[in-house]
């Protein structure tokens, strides 16, 4: 892996994220490792409660702390690990090298501060620039967005929830960063807007040749704009690789069901086929695959002890037993 | 389906239960309470004398061992009015705050379940209310009705009614949009059920901690208003008054007004105290 | 405003009419005749019918003119006008203190969560929410007044003399503003645009006190209000505790001798302030929350399309 260093934006590796509270311990994120490549998009698929927030916010390290903990690990973003990093470099990292894009629109800009100001504070940051150059670049960004800089002095309030991600797309996008994670960045929309909002990133990501980290429920924003896909289940990655061999090639149970529960046109089958279950308890997880007790595949060994990942083909990794996950 | 109803409930009440369990602070305050409660109910049988038992060739003794905590300028036992005073702030703390929450209570409810004229002239009521400085107003009533206990229990409620009203409304309002009420209203369930089923049990967490906290302040707007003379009358023992009695006394007697004084504090610490830990019981996000 | 305060006369003006107690008997004494009894009640207008009275208080209040104190004749109007100054001067320190202490208090607290200092800060702010200011106020006139002999124990003569009484009615205010201030800080920072802030790479000192603080602080205004509304009606007892000649203890004499005219005119007049300060409180909301600035904007284009 090292050879390839340079192609590789950002590695995580054995990421382990805990959430602790007086009641319980929560494993938020079980041995993660990830592999960003620079200039693509990676998108990370799983459900709600899956721990795709928590990575995110770790590659940052913007979790509150306590109740959440990083337990062990490596982020290596651009050759540097940036666990080791003291809190003033990664603020210069925040925003300037990493940006983020929050799920929810409405909340995720401060409701009293203009929105042009809250855009060129993050330039005027991580730039040694006049204030007039940071606002001149802000209302750019905001063209670029398709927000006309007449809006630059108006509030959040005053924006819709389409109008407002942009705004946020923009401050993130300010300081043009290496990495972008757009955290769900479109499921608090609109599905007509939801459209716009991607094209609008995607065209971004192009111009600025940008790399991005796709957080998403969404299969199909994921057949849109991914170029390699992760599958992260109970905190785990079981399955990895290009958005061509998962797409065509689902391999984990958990992958298949997640295909099995999309409506296809071109389908002749009367139902969908939904996993059935719930995620187990992140706070008791079971001592073997995680995915046991939904796995319709489900062997006496998957229930005993978990199964590691295995590369099936080049690029292609998967975490079951049936795929050779035992040896 | 009303068994799991009923079984969800109890377990919320055990949770919050087990919540406050773990706090330290609040399950002392609540011992204190307790010990607060028992020492006004057993006031006859703890006093050591009747608290208007004068004696005036043992006036302004120190603590002694007939006078465990002195006596005042009339040479009564500061004990025992201690212990029978706790029954008058006691009684204005519960009997008030019953009062005041039971008709804000109703009446906030009145005015966000119907809305439309009702809560637009309920409203202007309680804001012409809450348009005078709430102490001025427990002042003038108490002043109007006549000084005694009971006059000022309900002056007290009487001016504390509009915050209950308005916490209620607020509370019904903001369940009211939520979907899952939309839901029921459209299955055409019965208001009254509604209220039952969805509003109260969502409505009643911040209710909870706001009566624990009234609690505390109304004990001490009676001490304040037996002090200003418009409260329990003498000669029977109240904290605040007692303060008010001990005032030309700083020089050489202070422990007359540090006694009822501790006591008041010491009460309203507990509620407040209490208060606070039901509301970090009721709601954990909340936990600060 | 108007109806509000027009409200609270006529609350009054109810109390005043229900409540027992004669002032003219009061006035008289018991040894007047009949006849010169009634004459004087008809000089005082109270046979006259509740509402004739509550319509002759309002016109004349309109003129600024609230009618003589019952017993020594002397015309309310002037001698409120003379105590008001009092009254103001403590409730405007008072709260002012409270505000310099407990917003500063509160926002140490809440960025020290989980340390000692924080604990201390809490139970401190408690024990002072739940200390009853007249007691207080005892402690303070023993400590500082007759231990220390540094300050004066009652009257405002010179300077010193307003300090027991701000402080002793500021205590609990800043004590309750510490409480409110913490947990609207720790609130804020726990919302969504605080993280993006973060993101962002701002640095901790700009996330609280540029975006966290602003937040944090708007909510405060509005008790603000309030405080001072306890502040006008609390200040009654600081004043009867250090012999200050102002508002509160002026109407505490009216109210327990029963001299409406005196209970009316302040009751009124305090109204009429607090209103004001309410108003003033609503306008410095809508000068820094812009969602509410926009609210009264679109309100004021309705009312201009209509």
């Amino acid at each position: 892996m090292n050879d390839n260093m340079n192609d590789n934006i950002l590695e995580i590796r054995d990421l382990v994220v805990e959430y602790r509270t007086d009641e319980a311990i929560i494993h938020a994120v079980n041995g993660v490792n990830l592999v960003v490549k620079r200039g693509e998009t990676l998108g990370l698929v799983g459900e709600t409660g899956a721990g795709k927030t928590t990575i995110a916010k770790s590659i940052l390290r913007i979790l509150p702390t306590p109740p959440s903990k990083i337990c062990g690990g490596e982020i290596v973003f651009d050759g540097e690990d940036l666990m080791q990093k003291s809190e003033s470099a990664m603020r210069k990292i925040r925003g300037e090298k990493i940006a983020m894009i929050f799920q929810d629109p409405m909340t995720a800009l401060n409701p009293i501060e203009r929105i042009g100001a809250q855009i060129s504070e993050a330039i005027a940051q991580h730039n040694k620039i006049k204030r007039y150059e940071a606002e001149n670049r802000a209302s750019d960004m905001l063209e670029m967005v398709g927000i006309p800089m007449e809006r630059y002095n108006e509030y959040p309030h005053q924006f819709s929830g389409g109008m407002k991600q942009r705004v946020v797309i923009a401050m993130a996008l300010a300081c043009n960063p290496t990495l972008l994670i757009a955290d769900e960045p479109t499921t608090a929309l609109d599905v007509t807007i939801q459209a716009q909002v991607l094209e609008i990133m995607q065209s971004l990501k192009e111009r600025l040749g940008t790399s991005v980290i796709m957080i998403t429920h969404d299969l199909g924003v994921v057949a849109n704009c991914c170029s390699s896909v992760a599958v992260i289940y109970a905190g785990e990655i079981v399955e990895y690789g290009s958005a061509v061999q998962v797409f065509d090639f689902p391999t984990h149970p958990y992958t298949i069901g997640l295909f099995g529960s999309l409506p296809k046109l071109n389908s002749t089958e009367p139902r969908l086929k939904p996993i059935t279950g719930l995620m187990p308890d992140p706070a008791n997880l079971p001592t073997g695959c995680s995915f046991y007790e939904r796995c319709p595949d489900a062997k006496e060994q998957c229930s005993g002890s978990k199964p590691a990942m295995v590369e099936i083909e080049a690029g292609h990794f998967v975490k079951c037993f049936r795929d050779g996950g035992g040896e | 389906m009303n068994d799991k109803k009923l079984k969800k409930k109890k377990s919320r009440f055990a949770e919050t239960w087990r919540r406050l369990k773990k706090n330290k602070i609040a399950v002392v305050s609540l011992f204190i309470i307790f010990l607060i409660i028992l020492a006004a109910i057993l006031a006859p049988i703890l006093a050591p004398y009747p608290y208007d038992l004068q004696d005036y060739s043992a006036a302004f003794s120190r603590s002694s061992k007939e006078h465990p905590l002195g006596t005042d300028r009339l040479g009564r036992d500061v004990l025992s009015r201690l212990l029978y005073g706790a029954r008058q702030s006691l009684q204005i703390g519960l009997f008030s705050t019953t009062f005041a929450a039971a008709i804000g209570i109703l009446v906030g409810a009145i005015a966000g379940f119907y809305g439309g004229w009702t809560d637009n002239l309920i409203m202007r009521i309680l804001d012409v209310y809450q348009g005078i400085p709430m102490f001025l107003l427990t002042v003038t009533l108490a002043a109007v009705l006549g000084p005694s206990l009971r006059n000022a229990i309900i002056a007290i409620a009487i001016s504390s009614i509009s915050g209950y009203a308005r916490l209620m409304r607020a509370s019904i309002l903001t369940v009211r949009e939520m979907e899952y009420v939309e839901a029921a209203t459209a299955i055409n369930v019965r208001s009254a059920r509604i209220i039952r089923k969805h509003i109260i049990p969502n409505a009643i967490s911040p209710l909870i901690v706001s009566i624990t906290m009234s609690l505390g302040s109304s004990v001490l707007a009676g001490a304040g208003l037996s002090f200003i003379g418009l409260g329990v009358q003498p000669p029977i023992p109240e904290w605040g008054a007692m303060i008010s009695d001990a005032r030309n006394f700083l020089r050489g007697q202070m422990y007359l007004s540090m006694y009822p004084g501790l006591c008041v504090m010491i009460t309203v610490l507990s509620f407040n105290l209490l208060g606070d830990g039901l509301r970090d019981a009721l709601d954990p996000r909340q936990k600060t | 405003m108007i109806p509000i305060i027009l409200g609270i006369t006529l609350v009054v003006a109810i109390f005043i009419q229900i409540a027992p107690g004669d002032p003219a008997r009061i006035k008289i004494g018991n040894e007047a005749t009949e006849e010169e009894y009634q004459a004087l009640r008809d000089e005082m207008g109270l046979d006259d019918p509740f509402f004739v009275r509550y319509f002759r208080f309002l016109g004349n209040a309109l003129r600024g003119d609230f009618g003589k104190s019952f017993y020594n004749s002397r015309p309310v109007m002037a001698e409120i006008f003379q105590r008001f100054r009092y009254t103001i001067v403590i409730a405007l320190l008072s709260v002012t203190l409270a505000v310099l202490v407990g917003v500063p208090l509160g926002i140490f607290a809440a960025t020290h969560q989980y340390t000692i200092m924080d604990n201390a800060a809490i139970a401190l702010a408690l024990v002072c929410v739940s200390m009853p200011s007249f007691f207080f106020a005892l402690l303070m006139i023993r400590f500082f007044a007759l231990t220390l002999g540094i300050l004066p124990p009652s009257g405002i003569t010179t300077w010193q003399g307003w300090i027991l009484p701000t402080l002793s009615l500021a205590l609990g205010f800043a004590a309750t503003i510490t409480r409110q201030m913490r947990s609207n800080m720790l609130e804020v920072i726990r919302q969504d645009y605080i993280t993006t802030a973060r993101s962002k790479g701002l640095s901790e000192f700009k996330i609280r006190y540029k975006h966290a603080l602003k937040n944090a602080i708007i909510p405060i205004i509005m008790i603000v209000g309030g405080i001072f509304g306890m502040a006008l009606g609390g200040a009654m007892i600081a004043e009867i505790i250090f012999s200050v000649p102002g508002l509160g203890q002026y109407t505490l004499g009216g109210l327990t001798g029963r001299d409406y005219p005196i209970v009316q005119g302040s009751t009124f007049f305090m109204s009429v302030i607090f209103s004001v300060i309410m108003l003033l409180i609503d306008l410095g909301f809508a000068f820094i929350d812009p969602r509410i600035r926009s609210q009264f904007a679109r309100r004021r284009k309705r009312e201009r399309v209509s």
